[in-house]
């Protein structure tokens, strides 16, 4: 064995390259699209595009630091149902302030991933588990809570604005991109921020590339595996106010299938399953793709069970490619 | 004396099943290297994970600097200035050198919460320039030979401002200018006053590194002595001690018998290197050496788990190619794994399952049905033959102890009617009893014919049971000894004969 080291900068970074395949993927896809349909590439149709990512896209953010510990969280889908029911209760039948509302839809979300992350480290049940778990009991609760009905905020119009209003067409007359839109990109800049530059992104890493070792360095994993199980709660609350505000009303019933959807977006931006390895910027990216896959196929008039079929081969496609890239790596 | 920094007496450590230690004593002395030495299993790594935290002592002392000390987590160890370097290095791959080194304790900037990138890679760089080493902070560890690796976990210790540092076979993976290397840094961390404790079982590399060598066996301390005032040959009796032997049973002559394996010219990776020996009708042949000699992996390669680079396997004469698992069953050749939980057996099923696994096709009647009738006599009748103790052939293997697992385990070998069986560590985990019963049986296969590669780590069993001693170090083997010439000390001296002093 020669002791030699490849030099800096030589060497493509696993999930560098799976985020320049992704990107290229993403400018394939809007080509191939708009080729196809002229409708694809109008103004209304982008904004949609855009739409349709933000609560996939917060969702994905928060699952992007669980799956780089190297564990996984099912719960993102319903967790997100049970925040926005819990924000229609507090707004319409209590008659509280919406920043109120938000405000307690956030903490909720943060609550049942704090919940999550304490069985997870403290039980040791394995992630998959713990949060099939919790799947059902957030879906349980957001249909308990609601009383089997949606909630409509019809008596709080401020509510609707925080996803549908647009900040940028109140500065350029014309340029209405929904706020739900910037809320996901602000969103996604604070998580990137988190991820590269705070103590909990580097213990993110540190966890799932090696626990014992980040355990045997003094590093207290299961503070931190808690903590980013609640950060991850945190941004499906964030996801359960935008779809609730977009919608003007909590549907109880929505939310299951959302989990996998936003995974796939991490994954497909290089986000790795056995942990270590991912980015923010990949997870939007994922996002994207999986939204303008979805959007392009409909304006193609492909049936919607088929793009479900699609979209599940495409995870499975973006495993394997992740697979392969550590075999070799 | 008073540079003593660490004393270690009367340490006793149990597990469930076995005493680890029984006597753990130790004395350090800063700014020497200190070898600890004995076979597998005499203690020597025990006794360092209670030094560093990972295990609680169950009774005994330890004095640091003369202060009576408990050291209950690694955090203590580190906090009082001990450190380890386990064999299995400690690092998370996918981040930088630097964030390795700083992990847990990262500088941060301004805000609590936001770490200071630059002051880590700027730390590191200083600490680096310390120990003249070539490297760059910014370098992901996964990208790094392991012996870089090896000098960043040294460089993570030394950042603790230990005063102790613990190398636990270190040269183990390491090429003869990376253990060059290495040696310089611990020369100049010896100059710097640090107290190095070298476990290492290269007996010719700790003449050349240490200052003093602590034999430990059995989980008793032997004797500490001085490097220069002993040569190898007293080392190596100290480290197996005297052992009163029952009397030497009989070893049938199996010298003339046909030959059923050959194996010629074996290559896989560093792990497996130009193996060749031959296997006789009715032989056990036993299979020596210490902890990564290569003896599994030539196992494991003889039985198809794991690809070959080069080489022949030939059984009964004729080539075989064994490419799979299946494929060794076909040519009559049956492993029993050292890890009896993870490869054996199916422990969540019954005996009578177990027993049919292998050779399920023989059960099989019109589209797959399973002949339930004739698994159940076969089962019977080697629960019957191998004496194991079950209630009945439906109780769950996980149920039973050690011994009789492996006996489930031999019945399900004989039902696929291999004629080759390689046991792996036997008797690892089974108490006395088991063992010489596990024995018998093994002697009884072999008066029938069967022939056995038996690997084992215990020296008296290889003795007990071989007719005829392989002996491995470091993927090769370094000698094969009839069972009469075969002695501890001469498979001590082979096994530890490092191809660079050949």
């Amino acid at each position: 064995m020669a002791v030699s080291v490849a030099p800096r900068g030589t060497l493509v970074r696993n999930d560098a390259l799976q985020r320049v395949l992704a990107f290229g993927a993403l400018i394939v896809l809007f080509v191939v699209f708009s080729l196809a349909s002229p409708n694809f590439l109008q103004f209304n149709n982008i904004v949609g595009i855009l739409l349709a990512t933000a609560v996939n896209g917060v969702l994905a953010l928060g699952v992007t630091f669980v799956i780089i510990t190297g564990g996984i969280d099912l719960s993102i889908g319903t967790v997100m149902t049970l925040a926005a029911v819990v924000t229609g209760v507090v707004i319409t039948r209590w008659n509280l302030p919406v920043p109120l509302g938000v405000l307690v839809g956030l903490l909720a979300g943060a609550a049942a991933g704090l919940v999550n992350g304490l069985i997870i480290a403290k039980l040791k049940i394995p992630p998959f588990i713990a949060t099939l778990g919790m799947l059902n009991v957030a879906k349980g609760l957001a249909l308990v809570i609601s009383g089997l009905t949606p909630i409509y905020f019809n008596n709080a119009p401020a509510f609707n604005t925080i996803a549908m209003g647009s900040v940028t067409g109140a500065i350029i007359p014309g340029f209405n991109i929904p706020n739900a839109v910037l809320l996901f990109f602000l969103a996604a800049i604070i998580a990137s921020l988190i991820l590269t530059k705070t103590v909990l992104g580097r213990y993110t890493f540190a966890l799932g590339s090696n626990e014992e070792a980040a355990r045997l360095s003094g590093v207290n994993v299961n503070a931190w595996k808690i903590a980013v199980y609640t950060l991850t709660g945190l941004f499906s609350g964030l996801a359960g106010v935008i779809i609730a505000s977009r919608l003007n009303s909590a549907q109880p019933a929505l939310g299951q299938g959302y989990e996998l959807d936003a995974i796939a977006a991490a994954v497909i931006g290089g986000t790795s399953l056995s942990g270590g390895e991912g980015s923010i910027l990949g997870t939007v990216i994922g996002a994207f793709i999986i939204s303008t896959l979805t959007n392009g196929l409909r304006i193609l008039s492909v049936p919607q069970e088929w793009q479900t079929v699609v979209t599940g081969a495409i995870v499975v496609v973006a495993v394997y490619l992740d697979i392969v890239r550590r075999r070799r790596g | 004396m008073d540079n003593v920094v660490v004393l270690m007496e009367g340490i006793t450590k149990s597990f469930p099943g076995v005493q680890a230690l029984s006597e753990g004593y130790f004395e350090l002395r800063s700014g020497e290297v200190h070898a600890l030495l004995g076979e597998n299993g005499a203690g020597k790594s025990t006794l360092m994970k209670v030094l560093t935290g990972i295990y609680p002592k169950d009774s005994g002392r330890i004095l640091y600097k003369g202060q009576a000390v408990e050291i209950p987590t690694p955090k203590a160890a580190q906090d009082l200035g001990i450190s380890i370097i386990h064999q299995e290095l400690n690092l998370m791959p996918h981040l930088t050198v630097a964030q390795n080194i700083f992990i847990g304790r990262e500088p941060r900037s301004g805000l609590r919460f936001v770490l200071d990138e630059q002051q880590i890679n700027e730390q590191t760089r200083q600490l680096f320039d310390m120990m003249h080493l070539q490297l760059d902070p910014r370098d992901k560890v996964g990208d790094l030979t392991v012996a870089k690796q090896q000098m960043v976990e040294i460089a993570k210790a030394l950042s603790f401002n230990s005063e102790v540092l613990i190398m636990d076979e270190p040269t183990a993976p390491l090429t003869e200018t990376e253990i060059e290397d290495l040696f310089r840094i611990i020369r100049q961390l010896r100059e710097k006053g640090v107290a190095i404790v070298y476990i290492s079982h290269r007996l010719e590399e700790i003449k050349q590194i240490a200052d003093r060598v602590t034999v430990m066996r059995d989980g008793r301390y032997i004797n500490t002595v001085g490097t220069r005032d002993v040569t190898i040959q007293q080392i190596i009796s100290m480290m197996v001690g005297r052992t009163i032997y029952e009397t030497a049973p009989e070893v049938p002559e199996t010298a003339d018998h046909e030959t059923v394996l050959e194996v010629k010219h074996l290559n896989r990776g560093r792990s497996i290197k130009d193996v060749s020996f031959e296997l006789k009708r009715g032989e056990i042949l036993g299979v020596a050496g210490l902890m990564g000699a290569g003896r599994t992996e030539v196992a494991r390669a003889i039985f198809g788990a794991d690809p070959i680079d080069s080489g022949e396997i030939i059984v009964a004469g004729k080539k075989a190619p064994i490419k799979s698992p299946q494929d060794a069953v076909k040519h009559g050749i049956g492993y029993l794994s050292e890890d009896r939980k993870r490869f054996g057996a199916a422990l969540g099923l019954d005996v009578e399952t177990n027993i049919a696994l292998s050779a399920f096709q023989k059960f099989l009647r019109f589209l797959g049905w399973v002949d339930s009738g004739k698994t159940r006599t076969t089962a019977d009748h080697f629960v019957k033959a191998l004496a194991i103790k079950t209630p009945s052939v439906r109780q769950k293997v996980r149920n039973l102890s050690g011994g009789n697992q492996q006996k489930v385990i031999i019945g399900k070998w004989l039902t696929a009617n291999t004629d080759i069986l390689i046991f792996d560590e036997p008797t690892r985990g089974i108490d006395v009893g088991a063992k010489s019963e596990i024995y018998k049986l093994l002697n009884e296969l072999s008066s029938q014919g069967k022939s056995i590669i038996m690997i084992s780590s215990e020296l008296p069993e290889i003795l007990r049971m071989s007719h005829r001693v392989l002996v491995m170090c470091e993927g090769r083997v370094t000698g094969e000894l009839p069972i009469a010439e075969a002695t501890q000390e001469r498979i001590m001296h082979l096994a530890t004969q490092r191809e660079s002093y050949l």
